[in-house]
């Protein structure tokens, strides 16, 4: 029994400190980025399609830009524009996860068939349209992935709620004549925080590269704003010639922060898991 | 009579990582010896977590990789290990699990019960001994009621006309009449010659069929003596852990002991019984074996 | 009968759900801030006012949003979507034309991914813990969260530009004329588009297959086989392969709208002539009818998927028939 205990408390340790590492790399790029000074990735065309060298560790671009620096700042913008909208689309799935389970009938009907709905559409296409419709730019993209995230984490949510609501321990509370509000504050809310928690986690990867994925369509950032999206967008006209560098190590940077951020939510689920200590 | 099965000084560890990479073993099988009779059936009988599954799984070869034996099993003379027992086990050596979550719920029943080794006759014929219908041959587990299922692993098992039957847990969540039934079966394979190894909880039912009946108790077994003196009630038991299992029996009052049956990991030296046993004494704390008393067998220095 | 009544209703369900996607994709296209009018003819035209009232008034421009949502709904009943700004051709036609290379570039990956995928996943599965397992997991974990578009131009980078085995782009070799193109020429150019999708959807065809044959390889009925005395190659025939062979190919079919979406980008960095180039095209030249063509097909695409995926459980597996008995 003391054996178990203890491989349990290391695994929870090193879950733990995978989490610890993806926010140190990802508050770091953020943070970083964002208060970088646009000098560092300035316009000299004198220094143009550089390949790296110790100058510019990830070489420079068409217009004599720096690209490690405009690499973190674009990678930071896109953070933001990521773990903004996936929050908002989060928030979206909680209330219909949660109105779907507790109401049921026909509010459920509803929300379940715009599920299927938002998820009939491929996504990148339904990402185009909406920003299509709001014209593009930083307010279209960060409301079209805002807008198109929830489906999947409203289907958790609803699980979630139905699961813990019909568990043997919530069912006594009923019986003991608990009110539905005491019941639902005090059992149901607490057990779905860490399924949300969860969900909202891993939302944000996806969150982010979708938004890199319209932007590099063209239709997400302006292409004067630094980020992934329209740095690798401009990556491939020059591929073509050998500019290898222009791709590679941006989306090498944007790659990093995805998996970062999953392997945080994976070890998040570990680690609010109590039974992770059996494996 | 001839002896099916020894089981002779069994041990059994789980290896376990402590702290990273550190091995630690965790015994939860000691020193256990049975020995099965050609006709006969022996109940093993304990509440859980006393290991009587292991000791199925370990004789099954079906332990996961983390787990270590040591001592003796014995098949009609030859030690099992898990070379001969490919040969052996579906044909010879037959088992029955606890319910249809056992089966292959995609597949159905009539291939099922044939298995790897049965044909399509014996399968009909033996739906037909066990009142299975034709129709059931075409059927999913999932669609057929508790005792059908109960009956379809029964011919599952005599398949391939075993000379050991081992059944884990046959009867929960049956009706007493169900279970009575299922346990008929065995009386009757037994009678026909094979030897059947049956573990359950359930002590009651055991009485009905078993010739001897074996109990274990926090892993490893502590008496074994003829279902006779079971029923003759305590006084006639050895051990004082079988004493109060038979006090604990509905019939005879409910009365429970003290304490809790020892878990792998911290075991007392010596008798795994002595922290609850009212006959305590300084002797308890050395090795105590099995020893050979009235027709049966106990593990206790103070048994008479 | 009890399968045709629920194929019957799910195909229902997807006529409503396909209506809905019409209509949302209709509102969010005639919102955008793009002046239809301006689109077609162009932003310095001579065209007089009278003139350009009068076209607004022959499309229907100035009538309410469910009037025109039901006169473009009629006309695209009777397979008329209008006319495509961008490539002067109805939008029916232009879909049609694109859609053979999309379908050959999705097939093949679709193929190629859930073939490789399951007998990798299976290897994987049977053998949890060991070099090849671990090799191969942490592998798809990295391309799980690897880009599509990213993926494409590295590959692009790497086997056209700098090893030259694959051409840059397009369908067919540029200057060549239609009659000349021969199948070996298509295939040559479809191979990079159709290796990067591929790559980009094994990767959760892996990771899903493992962990069920996970899942059923530690279920009670394969402990029961090995005590019947199955072996090895037996019970992965017998048991293992019947249990995962529907939940895979359900997947499979479940998975048309990352396939899409996927398509949609690899297409873009081939510049390969399908329905992904087009929709950019369309999307960045205000070609109203043709993304509202796309956007209605690509959902009709993913509904099919999602239906065959249902149907097929639906006939296959033995408990969901016993669901509809107790119903």
């Amino acid at each position: 029994m003391l054996s178990e205990r203890r491989t349990l408390l290391s695994g929870r340790t090193r879950a733990a400190l995978i989490i610890g590492a993806a926010a140190v790399y990802l508050l770091g790029v953020l943070i970083w980025g964002g208060l970088l000074c646009p000098d560092t990735y300035a316009v000299h065309y004198e220094n143009k399609f550089i390949a790296p060298c110790r100058d510019h560790i990830f070489g420079t671009d068409f217009m004599g830009r720096d690209m490690f620096y405009r690499s973190v700042r674009g990678l930071s913008t896109s953070i933001i524009i990521g773990v903004l909208a996936a929050a908002v689309s989060s928030v979206i799935a909680l209330i219909f996860g949660i109105a779907s389970a507790v109401f049921g009938g026909w509010v459920d009907k509803v929300i379940n068939f715009c599920v299927d709905l938002c998820m009939g559409i491929p996504h990148i296409v339904l990402l185009l349209l909406i920003s299509f419709m709001m014209g593009k730019g930083v307010k279209g993209i960060t409301v079209a992935v805002a807008l198109t995230h929830w489906p999947g984490l409203t289907r958790i949510v609803r699980a979630e709620v139905l699961q813990i609501r019909s568990s043997q321990y919530v069912q006594t509370a009923y019986k003991m004549g608990k009110s539905r509000f005491n019941v639902a504050v005090k059992h149901i809310f607490p057990h779905v925080i860490p399924a949300y928690l969860i969900g909202l986690m891993l939302l944000f990867p996806h969150a982010i590269m979708h938004e890199a994925a319209v932007t590099f369509l063209g239709f997400g950032l302006p292409a004067e704003m630094p980020s992934i999206g329209v740095i690798l967008s401009e990556a491939m006209t020059y591929i073509v010639t050998g500019k290898w560098w222009l791709a590679l190590f941006p989306g090498l940077l944007l790659l990093l922060a995805l998996i970062l951020f999953d392997a945080a939510g994976e070890n998040l689920k570990k680690l609010l898991n109590p039974m992770s200590g059996n494996e | 009579m001839e002896n099916i099965l020894e089981v002779k000084d069994l041990k059994l560890w789980f290896s376990m990582y402590e702290r990273g990479f550190k091995k630690k073993n965790l015994e939860v099988l000691h020193s256990l010896s049975l020995e099965l009779r050609k006709g006969e059936v022996l109940a093993v009988v304990g509440s859980s977590g006393s290991g009587k599954s292991l000791l199925a799984n370990a004789v099954l070869g079906l332990l996961p990789g983390n787990a270590r034996l040591s001592g003796e099993i014995v098949y009609k003379g030859m030690a099992l290990d898990n070379k001969n027992r490919k040969s052996l086990l579906g044909r010879e050596i037959a088992y029955i699990p606890q319910s249809v979550d056992y089966l292959d719920p995609l597949m159905k029943l009539g291939k099922q019960v044939q298995g790897v080794y049965g044909t399509k006759e014996r399968q009909r014929e033996l739906f037909e001994k066990y009142r299975l219908p034709l129709s059931t041959e075409k059927k999913y587990p999932f669609e057929v009621s508790g005792g059908m299922a109960r009956r379809i692993l029964v011919s599952s098992a005599v398949m391939g006309e075993p000379e050991l039957i081992i059944a884990d847990e046959p009867t929960p969540g049956l009706s007493a009449d169900m279970a009575m039934e299922t346990l008929m079966h065995f009386r009757e394979l037994a009678d026909k010659g094979a030897a059947v190894l049956l573990i359950t909880h359930d002590i009651d039912l055991a009485f009905n069929v078993a010739d001897r009946i074996a109990v274990c108790y926090a892993g490893t077994i502590v008496e074994i003596a003829p279902t006779s003196d079971f029923v003759s009630g305590k006084d006639a038991l050895r051990h004082p852990y079988s004493k109060a299992f038979i006090d604990a029996l509905p019939q005879n009052g409910f009365k429970p002991i003290g304490g809790s049956q020892p878990y792998a990991g911290n075991l007392p030296d010596g008798c795994l019984f002595a922290e609850r046993c009212p006959y305590r004494s300084a002797e308890c704390g050395g090795e105590i074996p099995m020893r050979e008393l009235r027709g049966g067998e106990v593990r206790c220095v103070h048994a008479t | 009968m009890k399968s045709g009544r629920k194929i019957f209703s799910e195909i229902l369900r997807v006529i409503l759900l396909l209506i809905c996607v019409s209509l949302i994709a209709f509102i969010l296209v005639t919102k955008a801030p793009v002046d239809p009018l301006v689109s077609y003819i162009g932003t310095n035209s001579s065209l007089s006012q009278e003139a350009k009232d009068e076209i607004s008034e022959y499309w229907g421009l100035n009538d309410p949003l469910p009037q025109r949502f039901l006169t473009w709904a009629d006309h695209a009943l009777h397979g008329d979507m209008g006319q495509s700004i961008t490539y002067k051709r109805p939008v029916i036609d232009v879909i049609a034309e694109r859609m053979t290379y999309s379908f050959s570039l999705m097939f093949i990956a679709w193929l190629m991914s859930g073939i490789l995928g399951f007998c990798l996943g299976l290897v994987c599965g049977l053998k949890p813990g060991s070099i090849f397992d671990r090799v191969c997991k942490t592998f798809c974990l990295v391309l799980k969260s690897a880009p599509t578009f990213w993926l494409g131009l590295l590959f692009l980078s790497v086997f056209a530009v700098q090893l030259k085995w694959f051409p840059i782009g397009m369908s067919v070799p540029i200057g060549k004329l239609a009659e000349d193109v021969t199948l070996g020429d298509r295939l040559y150019h479809l191979a990079l588009p159709a290796i990067t999708l591929t790559v980009v959807s094994i990767s959760e065809v892996v990771l899903y297959t493992r962990q069920k044959i996970i899942e059923i390889r530690n279920s009670d009925f394969i402990l029961y086989a090995q005590a019947r005395g199955e072996r090895k190659g037996q019970i992965v025939r017998r048991h293992i392969l019947r249990n995962i062979a529907l939940p895979a190919v359900t997947l499979q079919f479940a998975s048309f709208s990352e396939l899409f979406g996927g398509m949609a980008l690899a297409e873009n960095i081939f510049a390969y002539p399908g329905l992904g180039t087009a929709t950019t095209a369309a999307a960045l030249n205000g070609d109203v009818p043709l993304l509202l063509g796309i956007a209605v097909f690509s959902a009709l695409f993913v509904f099919a998927g999602n239906l065959i995926a249902n149907i097929l459980y639906g006939v296959f597996d033995p408990r969901t028939k016993e669901a509809e008995y107790v119903k």
